[in-house]
């Protein structure tokens, strides 16, 4: 580990701020315990300041007042952390190349988002890329598909960092989709104010999915995973969809997402 | 007024064309084209690089458009040709059919042109007494069928071999019953022997431009069929009709833009034909048309330069943004409801028919990125679909739930403490509703999501409060 940039000694731990990501927050805080272990084991001290939502959505639906208003309290609750970590391509994506863009032309709060942006990164490609995580101790037993989210893929380069560390995972075989870099169909509000079209996308990615002999598909963001899992169920397919923290941290002996998770009360 | 557009049915498009099984049968096939795209690019190293260059040759010349548009007219007027310009579609029809009624032209062929379909060129020129066929296959198909384009470079993408043999039969009557057109090899071999003779009863011949050469008052087309010359130089005139962004510098900058073009549009590494045309007939040439005009089309792009939009001037219409757009791949191009469809119809179509009518089309969009990825010119496709959004945000034209929803949801997110106690509380329900389960089949608010597939249950409480809970028990 290198210096920090508040200049402690090169084996202090570096001080990872984990932004959750709504989705996993609300729906699967499990992804954020992975992302917790995985930080940790990889030698980081973790802290969880208070936050909400990267703003994406607003910032999609063309609200850009409510995006910068998110975007700078975002900036002001991770000003203490090292390293800014989300499990998540999109998020991240939104925190690392969108902030900027949300303040071009305000050279202050641009700089201010630059420093965080440079900061910020997707949990694999972060243990992967800056803290040179080679490999995990951790197993599963089946046969896994990774589908390639779009904004992680296209937006920060993740495509070779996952399938590293998944190749190190102890009875994983690890098997390809045919189109793993096409969207799934997601893209946020566009999975519900667009259904049908969604639906047209992620069934098609749920045909590639059973064209595989995979038992599991593994993806780097929750919104693709829920809307790959709601598909594959809604079909009655028995494969399952987690998101890959899940699997490196070795904490992927729980339902798996949209399964159930005891009996009725 | 362009082309009639059907732009804000788009939702209804887009239904009718996800439950029409022949057309998702025809689209599949449309997914060849980016294998082969992957594959041209592959095959050259320096394909990146000119995509740069691409881009930088684009960017110059729309910073200094006015200057080389003189230029080029300065051009065609020595080699002897004649420059119009048009401001939008109606002076542009007007121009081209006072140039055919001058020349006494009763038939014209046409070279394939989306400019054409902007002004809705076509139904013009037949409302004048004037007969237009088109040259190209793709295009020649759709004519018979009475359709537009579906895609900018594949016309009838959205045509199968059987509905072309049943267009063929109806229009070529006096050709005998009993002919055998179950192969496209013969389909092939009846149009062109029927468009042979259009060629050769034609008045005037027009195309469209690829490129429009400031250096040389030269345009330029692209065509796998070679119908493009027979248009242009069979006639005793020809007609260019292109938009004032189809301009570029020099021979070198439009031979740039060649070389990733058709990699980009099929994969190929140069379309069949490239055909340069500069000016009329002159003295001692062996043919071509003796008269030789362009009318250049503007059409609301010049109020395009210099704002957000501008990128957009830089596409140079190869089609592989909506190629690989998994939202053109699931509906074609109809749906799209105008003359430009996919992705890069998404921010032009608002730019040229306003954000009122066209304002769907950038919001029926995932945000894949792909379209950007492979746009040979660098266009921020998402970016600007983005910026529609925003203006549409600004206007108030975004549905009014839609814009609730999000009002009520921001009033949260921008206050943490309210936030966190909100979703927990909704974490906590929703658990406890979808538990046994674990996802729900149908949720309130969430219709779209929920009419087509299963909405995960959260995990018991938000990761939020779980790991304040476990850090106060830490401390």
């Amino acid at each position: 580990m290198t210096a920090t940039r508040d200049g402690r000694a090169p084996n202090s731990r570096p001080r990872v701020g984990l932004f959750v990501t709504c989705l996993v927050d609300i729906i699967r805080p499990t992804v954020g315990f992975a992302a917790v272990k995985l930080l940790e084991e990889a030698g980081c001290k973790v802290v969880v300041p208070s936050q909400t939502c990267c703003g994406q959505p607003a910032y999609n639906a063309g609200d850009r007042a409510t995006a910068k208003d998110l975007a700078m309290q975002a900036i002001d609750a991770f000003e203490d952390c090292d390293y800014v970590v989300a499990p998540s391509g999109s998020c991240g994506g939104m925190l690392a190349t969108h902030y900027p863009e949300l303040f071009a032309g305000e050279p202050d709060m641009a700089a201010k988002a630059e420093r965080f942006a440079a900061k910020t990164h997707e949990l694999v490609s972060f243990l992967v890329d800056v803290l040179g995580v080679e490999t995990v101790a951790a197993r599963y037993e089946g046969t896994v598909a990774y589908h390639d989210s779009c904004a992680g893929l296209r937006e920060l380069g993740i495509k070779t960092q996952p399938r590293r560390l998944l190749a190190s995972v102890e009875g994983l075989r690890l098997v390809e989709l045919e189109e793993a870099e096409t969207c799934c169909g997601f893209g946020g509000m566009f999975a519900t104010k667009y259904g049908e079209l969604s639906n047209a996308i992620v069934s098609r990615k749920s045909e590639d999915i059973r064209k595989t002999a995979a038992d599991t598909v593994l993806a780097g963001d929750l919104g693709c995973l829920m809307n790959m899992a709601g598909k594959l169920q809604r079909e009655g397919s028995p494969v399952k969809a987690r998101h890959v923290a899940e699997v490196l941290a070795g904490m992927a002996d729980g339902p798996a997402i949209g399964e159930s998770q005891g009996p009725k009360q | 007024m362009s082309a009639v557009a059907t732009t804000s049915k788009f939702k209804e498009n887009a239904h009718d064309a996800l439950t029409d099984a022949r057309l998702q049968g025809a689209l599949v096939h449309a997914r060849n084209f980016t294998v082969r795209r992957a594959a041209a690019a592959e095959r050259l190293p320096e394909f990146e690089a000119l995509r740069d260059n691409a881009r930088a040759v684009k960017d110059h010349t729309l910073a200094h458009l006015d200057l080389y548009l003189e230029a080029y007219e300065r051009k065609v007027v020595e080699s002897g040709g004649q420059v119009h310009y048009a401001q939008d579609a109606e002076e542009a029809r007007r121009i081209i059919i006072e140039l055919c009624r001058s020349l006494g032209a009763k038939s014209v062929t046409k070279g394939k042109s989306m400019v054409s379909e902007e002004i809705g060129l076509n139904q013009a020129l037949e409302a004048a007494g004037i007969e237009a066929v088109e040259t190209d296959l793709g295009e020649y198909i759709i004519q018979l069928r009475g359709e537009a384009p579906s895609h900018i470079i594949a016309p009838a993408i959205h045509v199968t071999k059987q509905d072309v043999e049943q267009d063929f039969r109806k229009a070529h009557r006096d050709l005998p019953a009993t002919r055998d057109l179950s192969e496209p090899e013969q389909l092939l071999a009846e149009a062109r022997s029927v468009l042979r003779a259009r060629f050769l009863a034609a008045d005037v011949g027009v195309t469209g431009a690829n490129f429009l050469v400031a250096e040389t008052g030269t345009s330029i087309i692209v065509t796998n069929e070679g119908n493009g010359d027979l248009t242009q130089i069979l006639p005793k005139a020809h007609i260019v009709i292109a938009s004032i962004e189809k301009i570029v510098p020099t021979l070198e900058d439009a031979a740039q833009l060649l070389r990733v073009l058709a990699r980009s549009a099929t994969g190929q590494d140069a379309s069949v034909y490239t055909t340069l045309s500069t000016g009329p007939r002159r003295p001692g040439d062996p043919d071509g048309p003796s008269a030789y005009h362009v009318v250049i089309l503007d059409n609301g792009r010049s109020s395009m330069l210099g704002g957000e939009f501008e990128d957009m001037l830089r596409c140079i219409r190869c089609g592989a943004c909506m190629n690989h757009c998994p939202v053109y791949q699931a509906i074609g191009g109809h749906a799209y409801g105008w003359v430009y469809p996919g992705p890069m119809g998404a921010v032009l179509t608002p730019s040229l028919i306003g954000v009122a009518e066209g304002g769907q089309l950038p919001n029926a969009s995932s945000f894949c990125g792909r379209c950007e990825e492979v746009c040979p010119v660098r266009i921020p496709l998402p970016k600007m679909m983005r910026h529609w959004r925003e203006r549409e945000f600004e206007r108030h034209l975004s549905p009014a739930p839609f814009r609730y929803g999000l009002g009520l949801w921001a009033f949260f997110a921008r206050r943490p403490t309210l936030y966190r106690f909100a979703t927990d509380l909704a974490a906590r329900a929703m658990h406890l509703a979808g538990r046994g389960k674990g996802r729900f089949s149908w949720a309130p608010l969430a219709g779209g999501w929920t009419q087509y597939r299963d909405l995960a249950a959260p995990e018991k409480t938000t990761f939020q409060s779980q790991w304040r809970a476990k850090s106060g028990a830490v401390k």
